[in-house]
């Protein structure tokens, strides 16, 4: 398995790196709001 | 303003449904009149927004020909869209929406007449002035006229798309843009077929397939609207 | 029908505080499947080389985004159909993941775009109407967050996710057409390379994780609201 040629994902590793990383940070930000959300109801009863 | 709605017993139903679209009109009209300053505000901001554009991109002949039809389009949408909140505004103020709304008369009907009374002092007159625009831009003839016959078919789904959007952001904090915000989005397809219409005859094409979407639109819009608007304002008076 | 017991927010409260779990189970099964599928399974394409594994992320965010918003249009009829509350809350807690989704594919499309076809954003119809998609999202939760009256902004939201929503076609359409009159350049943005059969399933494994993800998150923030809302109410499993 060749990482280098892996990470450049044929020149376009800045794109394709770029979308799933988007992507994993918008699903981490969701969680991260809504876990905050969960908690500020559990301490105002 | 008078609240009083005539509540008479007709024996003949459909007259009464009548008579409530009708008195709802003409009492819009009336104090559509006495807000003529606002009426020619609206024309002058029409006005003001097309000639921003030739500032903005320069005054190339056939640049300007290219993007009239659009122009003449967004500043006719924004210009129904700054007018829509009095639509229900002065009557929600002074309580009359409440009464409306108990009154015998079947309240889609009674909206219908309100839209209708907002198109014919804002859509119409804005549809009468276009071709000006149209003309500074370069415009002649036949595309004059589709332009035309595009915004008239048109602003009336505008009115009518807006009166749902009024009607959801009563009396909120920032309803204006946020309206604006909502109804945009389904101006969409008008701003398509109108621009479309006025564009094809200037690429020597048939616009007759443009006009009849916004026909069908405007048929849609009619049938549709004024339920919509009416179960919004329930929903925000409730 | 006993069903109907949960359209109560106090009993949904427990049910879905059962299930999330499972489906986030689901969720990071299924997506690490499908991550595994999009980089190590899926072939190199003839025509677009790497960069066309983006759709793997692109495609399903798209579908997501657009079946969220009709889901929440279901919700809506619901709501002002039955009055049930808890129809209104589901409609509430799904809007923010569609949005996120809409959001995702937009720039996903962008990130796309650029290296196959050489500009970041292109007019076609799909693209275009995902914006628009995305617009209906943003005035779906200001008007909700604009209204302090819980009924009145459940009632209002729901209204205005039917419209939306029977809008959505008449959209599409429109900007489908108008794509199509002003398509002067022979390249036509927005095909996917001829799908293999792999690639097509390991789409599907990403969209099916997406789904999964999508019901866990409405599944949490539902229980959020319930807790905001029913305040005095005894909640079960709550300390």
């Amino acid at each position: 398995m060749n990482w280098a040629e892996f990470f450049s994902m044929g020149g376009r590793g800045a794109f394709v790196w770029g979308s799933y990383g988007a992507f994993a940070l918008a699903v981490v930000i969701e969680i991260a709001l809504l876990v905050r959300r969960t908690r500020k109801g559990r301490e105002n009863p | 303003m008078n609240a009083v709605l005539p509540v008479a017993i007709l024996p003949n139903a459909e007259l009464v449904v009548e008579r409530g679209a009708w008195v709802a009109l003409k009492r819009d009209l009336k104090i559509s009149m006495a807000g003529k300053g606002e009426l020619a505000q609206a024309l002058a901001f029409l006005v003001i927004v097309a000639s921003l554009f030739p500032l903005a991109v320069g005054p190339e002949t056939m640049l300007l020909k290219r993007i009239a039809a659009g122009v003449v389009w967004v500043a006719a949408l924004l210009a129904v869209l700054l007018t829509l909140p009095r639509l229900f505004a002065s009557d929600y103020a002074d309580g009359t929406l409440e009464q409306l709304l108990l009154s015998p008369y079947p309240l889609p009907l009674i909206v219908a007449g309100k839209i209708l009374g907002h198109w014919l002092t804002t859509g119409l007159p804005l549809t009468l002035v276009a071709p000006l625009l149209g003309v500074q831009y370069g415009l002649e003839g036949a595309e004059l006229a589709i332009l035309m016959l595009g915004l008239l078919l048109g602003t009336p789904v505008l009115s009518m798309i807006g009166a749902i959007g009024a009607a959801l952001t009563l009396g909120l904090r920032g309803a204006s843009i946020l309206m604006a915000l909502l109804v945009l989005p389904l101006y969409v397809p008008v701003l398509i077929f109108g621009a479309g219409a006025a564009g094809q005859v200037q690429a020597a094409m048939d616009p007759t397939a443009n006009l009849s979407l916004l026909g069908a639109c405007l048929l849609f819009g009619a049938l549709a609207a004024p339920f919509a608007a009416a179960a919004a304002l329930k929903i925000s008076l409730d | 029908m006993k069903i109907y017991r949960y359209a109560s927010p106090t009993l949904f409260y427990p049910l879905a505080g059962a299930l999330w779990p499972w489906f986030a189970g689901f969720a990071a099964i299924l997506g690490a499947v499908g991550l595994y599928m999009s980089f190590f399974v899926a072939p190199t394409d003839f025509q677009q080389g790497e960069v066309y594994r983006i759709i793997f992320i692109h495609v399903p965010s798209a579908w997501m985004g657009m079946f969220i918003y009709l889901v929440m249009a279901f919700y809506g009829v619901l709501a002002l159909s039955f009055n049930t509350r808890i129809s209104a809350m589901m409609m509430h807690a799904l809007a923010p993941t569609g949005a996120m989704f809409t959001f995702i594919a937009l720039l996903t499309g962008a990130l796309w775009g650029r290296p196959t076809w050489g500009t970041y954003w292109i007019w076609d119809a799909r693209m275009t109407s995902t914006l628009i998609l995305l617009f209906l999202y943003l005035g779906f939760m200001a008007l909700t967050h604009a209204i302090d009256d819980t009924r009145r902004a459940d009632r209002a939201g729901a209204l205005l996710a039917i419209v939306g929503s029977v809008n959505i076609p008449i959209i599409y359409f429109s900007v489908k057409w108008w794509n199509s009159l002003h398509q002067s350049t022979s390249v036509s943005p927005g095909t996917a390379p001829k799908m293999a059969q792999i690639m097509l399933i390991t789409m599907l494994v990403m969209v099916f994780a997406c789904w999964a993800y999508s019901i866990a998150m409405a599944l949490v923030r539902v229980r959020a609201l319930i807790r905001e809302r029913e305040a005095g109410a005894v909640l079960e499993g709550t300390q």
